[in-house]
């Protein structure tokens, strides 16, 4: 490896850095002899970078040349900044080197787009299939499909990449042309609907034949960026819902907008809106994992987040005849729905109240948030001061949180070898 | 007060529990031979560790609890934090003298707590598995010191093999002097006779492979250009990666 990789891996990384989607999750697969590496369930973060995001994967572009010329991107065409290439043979060496020491759980692979999308795929392809095939890498692979790709070397993609995704950027198909000429939907939905029916084609054949290939085993996901045009949360996370009902779409991941380039279509702001993009996390969360459907948590009279309150408090609070829970008798999808418990809490109450009452004290011990659950709630001793009592107006002063707790916590899960009930 | 004296083992307090069944006699005090006795001891008995008691007594847990309890007992035990023998004794009275299984009884002290130890031990666990960070030997092999809070190398090392298969590696926790060498097939136990191949977390220059310190370099332009300025939060960074790693950890040395 030659010096000068130094250099391309600092001018690389700064033009990959500003897509988060870095997750490793999503597949489990076990060390095969002769292979090196192995992928655990919800993916091990391996270092955190001084902005506090884990850092999973090596994150870099394979150039960041660029024919394209979207507005948000630092990569476009009309930005003056240093550009260079990674030969094919210099990242997969990069890969390799990197996971033997424990740096990193697999590669993220993305690229500017050179000549046109199909010559870039096929330059992508070319390492994700040699680590796979000659190198016998078995970490973790994530390869972003460029838009406008062609349907054969997406398939082929899928068949050495654990995840494959295709980012939206723009939630609505009119800013995003006014924002990237050289897009369209059409041109980003195409192979997000080859991802598609790659994953649905492998489960069909795997249940013929168990030894069929699979294809990307941990789904696809996408990126939308917030705030640097003007559509709301409700047309954001409807987009959202949508996206999630596709097979196989396993994360969408809202990126607040940093202004990196003066452009007269953007607008000014002095910071990213970090708040806004931790609340839409939330409320994405709630979808998947708290049974809200996506109406529930935005309507026509309430299209955008309440910045100072968590979106399940928000929901608790516009309906108080939902309240209070008997945490010794109410069903699980209840219980979640409270605020202050979570869905680890949730699980243990259900378990442990079979075997005597549940007090307080005892919630308190399992990890349930007292401070806002006691609204919430009644387990025989509590007095009842519930949000009828309190009402849902003080109850917002009382929980709302000051703007600097409600900075975002990238998420991420440890490793499930998880012994812990 | 019943006060029983072992040699601190798992298996002798196994054996502990065996014998108190045998005497009916059950301890309020775990303390270890050679130990001082507290005042006012109205019972007093020495533990012999013996395999047979230990396995009888494993067998039976075996019976009574799920396979997970079984591997948090061993967790707790694994914390070496003062009273978690304690703790380990009383559950597995509990779970013996209980006409119901008592794993997902959290609203019991012994199996919140059981829990709770379960629950550190496997962070630090974790921890080994994020932050070990290997360096390449001259003689090929890879080489990572640690020093876990807890004694969890044996429980890191399953994932290791799994992960670093095809290389031979050595993970050394520098603070209980030992660790592990694994050559392609096995995992042994290891101590290291001179450590001063070690110098702050770090394996001596002289003792790397030649390209080793070229990769660390990139490592660490990597980690340092991927951080974006806009979002600073070092305390994010700090909870996620405690500090007490960072010795050992190559983009933070
Ligand atoms: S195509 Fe991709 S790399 Fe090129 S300018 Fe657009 S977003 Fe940036």
């Amino acid at each position: 490896m030659e010096k000068d990789v130094l250099k391309k891996i600092e001018v690389l990384t700064a033009s990959a850095k500003y897509d988060i989607s870095c997750a490793s999750s999503g597949t489990t697969r076990k060390s095969q002899p002769g292979k090196l590496g192995s992928t655990s369930g919800w993916g091990i973060c391996h270092s955190f970078t001084e902005d506090g995001r884990c850092v999973s994967l090596l994150k870099i572009m394979l150039t960041n040349y660029c024919i394209f010329d979207c507005a948000y991107c630092i990569n476009r065409k009309s930005n003056d900044i240093p550009r260079t290439a990674l030969t094919p043979q210099e990242l997969i060496d990069l890969t390799m080197e990197f996971y033997r020491r424990n740096y990193i759980e697999g590669l993220f692979i993305s690229s500017g787009i050179m000549r046109n999308p199909d010559y870039t795929m096929e330059r992508m392809l070319k390492v994700v299939k040699d680590l796979r095939t000659v190198h016998r890498f078995n970490g973790y692979i994530h390869m972003k499909s460029i838009p406008g790709a062609s349907r054969e070397l997406v398939q082929e993609a899928g068949l050495y990449a654990d995840r494959l995704s295709v980012n939206i950027e723009i939630p609505t198909e009119q800013n995003l042309k006014l924002l990237a000429p050289d897009k369209s939907y059409e041109s980003i939905y195409r192979p997000m609907g080859y991802i598609q029916q790659g994953v649905l084609e492998s489960a069909e054949e795997r249940r013929k034949y168990r030894s069929a290939p699979r294809f990307a085993p941990a789904g696809q996901s996408t990126q939308m960026i917030v705030g640097a045009t003007s559509e709301n949360d409700q047309t954001i996370l409807g987009l959202s819902a949508a996206l999630y009902q596709r097979q196989g779409m396993k994360r969408v991941y809202y990126s607040g907008y940093i202004p990196i380039n003066n452009d007269r279509r953007l607008p000014v702001v002095k910071e990213a809106p970090l708040v806004r993009e931790n609340r839409l996390y939330q409320a994405d969360w709630l979808m998947r994992f708290y049974q809200f459907g996506v109406n529930e948590i935005v309507d026509e009279q309430h299209p955008n987040l309440d910045l100072d309150i968590d979106p399940k408090l928000s929901w608790a609070l516009r309906h108080p005849e939902a309240f209070p829970v008997d945490v010794n008798t109410a069903d699980y999808a209840q219980i979640l729905r409270i605020p202050g418990i979570g869905v680890k809490s949730a699980q243990l109450i259900v378990a442990s109240r079979k075997y005597s009452r549940l007090t307080a004290q005892s919630l308190a011990k399992i990890g349930v948030v007292m401070k806002r659950a006691q609204y919430f709630i009644t387990c025989h001793e509590l007095p009842m001061y519930t949000i009828h009592e309190a009402t849902p107006g003080y109850l917002r002063e009382l929980l709302s949180e000051k703007r600097t707790d409600a900075l975002p916590q990238q998420l991420y899960f440890p490793f499930s070898q998880s012994v812990v009930v | 007060m019943n006060v029983f004296f072992y040699d601190k083992s798992f298996e002798g307090l196994l054996s502990a529990v065996f014998d108190a069944y045998a005497r009916k006699k059950f301890p309020d005090l775990l303390l270890e031979k050679g130990d001082v006795p507290p005042l006012l001891v109205e019972y007093s008995h020495e533990v012999v560790t013996c395999p047979e008691k230990t396995e009888r007594v494993w067998s039976g847990l075996r019976k009574k609890l799920p396979k997970l309890v079984l591997t948090q007992l061993t967790y707790a035990w694994l914390s070496e934090t003062a009273g978690s023998d304690e703790v380990i004794f009383r559950y597995i009275r509990k779970a013996f003298d209980k006409p119901h299984c008592i794993a997902t009884d959290f609203n019991d002290e012994d199996v919140l707590s059981l829990k709770k130890l379960t629950q550190k031990v496997s962070k630090e666990v974790q921890y080994l598995a994020m932050f070990i960070r290997f360096q390449r030997m001259a003689d090929g092999i890879y080489f990572a010191p640690v020093a876990p809070v807890y004694n969890v190398l044996p429980l890191a090392t399953g994932h290791l093999v799994d992960r670093f298969s095809d290389q031979r590696w050595i993970v050394y926790d520098e603070g209980r002097k030992y660790g592990y060498y694994y050559n392609q097939k096995t995992v042994m136990e290891m101590a290291l006779d001179d450590e001063s191949s070690l110098q702050n977390g770090r394996l001596r220059e002289d003792l790397m492979a030649g390209d080793e310190k070229l990769f660390q370099d990139l490592w660490k332009r990597y980690f340092k250009t991927l951080t974006i300025k806009e979002r600073m939060n070092r305390k994010l960074q700090r909870q996620h990666m405690p500090q007490r790693y960072w010795k050992y950890i190559t983009e933070k040395q």
